[in-house]
């Protein structure tokens, strides 16, 4: 079991290493001045000191030493310099990060016990009008672009019904340490509730697919003719067969959750990870642009591996089998 | 095996579903070529205007007709879409004849690209590949395309793994038929129908992932009618309530894309009747 798990770990060491090398070329690639690239270019940085960044980043040194400066400031912690915020890179993303998590941990927690809860329902009621209505309706969120459901919601609730605001994390206007958790609270509502919604859809038709299965087997066969009710077997063998999918299924969902929050972000204007991303990629700020991809692929990445591991290691099924 | 009702069996039904989308997006298709670009001019009609007869889906704050401005917008996005699909459907049965065939150690390094793809958050890529080929259409197209094959280069991957050792293609390779012959005339007629569901089922998600770089600003000028431009500026106007901006446009991009997926889905079906049942 160890084994395994250190065998994954350093495939994603690996994965993680091949990440940054294709960041590197890709960014290497890009039009945009190497020292502003790699250094992040301070507009009030003097010629000698250009002329230092230059010296100590290698830039007229070749690509594989480039390289090695560059991953090894990484390592470091030392991300570079913003060009569009005048700070490291590393200090802007702390400080969004936790308004991201919130909002992403939010919309996973919720998606995931809601969906689990949906597919259950729709298998055990497979056929009936409450499977049909589930079925509709995940495949619809499937197709439908999370944005446009913001817009969506922003339209009803804060609009029509003035339920919520239109936009920020805050309301405008007031100093930052006078804002209440309720008004915190209250700009969250709607972005949390958009990500929760699409992310619903994925691990309900999976969890449906397998409770259909598992209602189809013959020990939920041999239940019901003890005379178990739906409830009985779906705590004695549904839950217990079903869950770690579903969570596996939720821990690999990290990398649709980022790319969803980005777009949530942009609707309601809420200052996280993924707006900022937003504004460095259409303002050319590649350094915190780099950051910010990096720290979210590690996000994803470390998704995934948990995934993995619990798909594969953690059922007793498997670990008897291995 | 359920019970169906008289008439209508399963596949009768597919039929039915694969006629309306395919006639939605023909109808959708149509109507793109035939309305005149006048609507779109400055002032044509009276400005926001609420939906009614004469503009279906209203008109925006400069007087454009909104209707039209949708049906050419989505009309960009399947060209697009149809574009990024076929290159990524390309670069997948590449990938994945060449994982299968040239031996382990192939295999092993392509498995681990399609690792290193799958892993990453593919908006946040989307955008950085956007960005570094310098916008426009272009910097849609390849960051799209580079994001989206892996799961179809996993199944033609193992498709041909399972027909490589077939008879006919080792005796076909014993009378001295070139590699390139094999892939050509055994491998790829084999492989084909796989392959045009998974392109069916990749169109989807790629006009979801091309309207929503346009929405974020990525590409394409804000002159160009793309649903995700329309979209993006219609938030500016969601507080004065012209909602229609918002709904409309919106919901005919649901349509489209849940038709592509009805079209794949349906596809996918026909290839396996045993699932017709389902």
């Amino acid at each position: 079991m160890v084994a395994t798990i250190s065998v994954r770990f350093i495939r994603m060491l690996t994965l993680l290493f091949g990440l940054s090398i294709l960041t590197f070329t890709l960014v290497h690639l890009s039009p945009i001045d190497p020292v502003n690239a790699y250094v992040g270019g301070d507009g009030s940085a003097s010629p000698e000191q250009i002329e230092k960044f230059k010296a100590y980043w290698g830039v007229d040194q070749g690509l594989v030493q480039k390289y090695g400066s560059w991953a090894g400031a990484l390592l470091e912690g030392n991300f570079g310099t913003s060009l569009l915020y005048r700070a490291p890179v590393i200090d802007i993303i702390q400080s969004r990060f936790l308004t991201s998590l919130a909002l992403m941990g939010t919309a996973w927690v919720l998606s995931g016990v809601i969906g689990y809860a949906l597919g259950v329902i729709a298998a055990m009621n497979r056929g009936k009008w409450i499977d049909k209505i589930i079925k509709w309706y995940s495949y619809t969120l499937v197709s439908t672009p999370i944005f446009w459901m913001g817009l969506i919601l922003l339209i009803v609730f804060a609009v029509w019904l003035k339920w919520f605001p239109v936009g920020l994390a805050a309301p405008a206007g007031v100093m930052e340490s006078e804002v209440r958790w309720i008004d915190r609270l209250h700009h969250f509502v709607l972005p949390a509730l958009t990500l929760s919604i699409l992310g619903v859809a994925n691990v309900a038709m999976h969890t449906r697919e397998k409770m259909i299965d598992i209602l189809n087997t013959e020990y939920v066969l041999f239940a019901k003719a003890r005379g178990e009710s739906s409830w009985q077997i779906f705590k004695n063998h549904g839950l217990r067969n079903s869950i770690l999918p579903a969570i596996s299924l939720q821990f690999a969902y990290f990398g649709e959750l980022f790319g969803g929050s980005m777009l949530a972000e942009q609707v309601f204007s809420y200052p996280g990870l993924g707006s900022t991303l937003t504004t460095a990629g259409l303002k050319g700020d590649l350094p915190l642009m780099v950051g910010i991809i990096l720290i979210s692929s590690l996000f994803v990445f470390a998704g995934n591996l948990i995934a993995d591991v619990l798909g594969k290691v953690v059922d007793p099924r498997t670990r008897e089998a291995g | 095996m359920q019970l169906v009702r008289e008439g209508w069996n399963v596949r009768k039904k597919m039929v039915l579903m694969l006629a309306i989308s395919l006639g939605f997006l023909f109808v959708l298709l149509l109507l793109s070529f035939t309305l005149s670009n006048d609507h779109l001019r400055l002032g044509a009609g009276a400005k926001n205007m609420a939906p009614s007869l004469s503009h279906l889906f209203g008109t925006d704050w400069l007087g454009r007709d909104m209707f039209t401005r949708t049906i050419k917008g989505l009309r960009l996005s399947l060209t697009i879409g149809a574009f990024t699909s076929l290159l990524s459907v390309l670069i997948a049965v590449m990938m994945g004849i060449c994982a299968a065939t040239f031996g382990k150690t192939a295999d092993t390094v392509i498995s681990w690209v399609i690792d290193l793809f799958i892993g990453m958050p593919h908006l946040v890529f989307m955008v950085l590949i956007c960005f570094i080929a310098g916008g426009g259409i272009y910097g849609i197209v390849l960051g799209i395309s580079l994001t989206h094959w892996t799961a179809l280069a996993r199944v033609v991957r193992s498709e041909v793994l399972q027909i490589k050792n077939a008879e006919y293609i080792q005796i076909s390779k014993s009378y001295g038929k070139s590699a390139w012959y094999v892939a050509r005339k055994h491998m790829l007629p084999a492989i084909f129908p796989q392959v045009m569901i998974g392109f069916l089922l990749m169109f989807p998600h790629v006009i979801l992932h091309e309207a929503a770089l346009t929405f974020l600003g990525f590409g394409l000028s804000p002159q160009t009618p793309a649903v995700g431009i329309i979209l993006s500026e219609a938030m500016n106007h969601i507080s004065t309530g012209k909602w229609w901006l918002v709904v409309f446009p919106g919901m005919l991009l649901v349509m489209v894309v849940k038709s592509f997926d009805s079209i794949g889905e349906q596809f996918r079906r026909m290839t396996e009747p045993a699932s017709s049942h389902e």
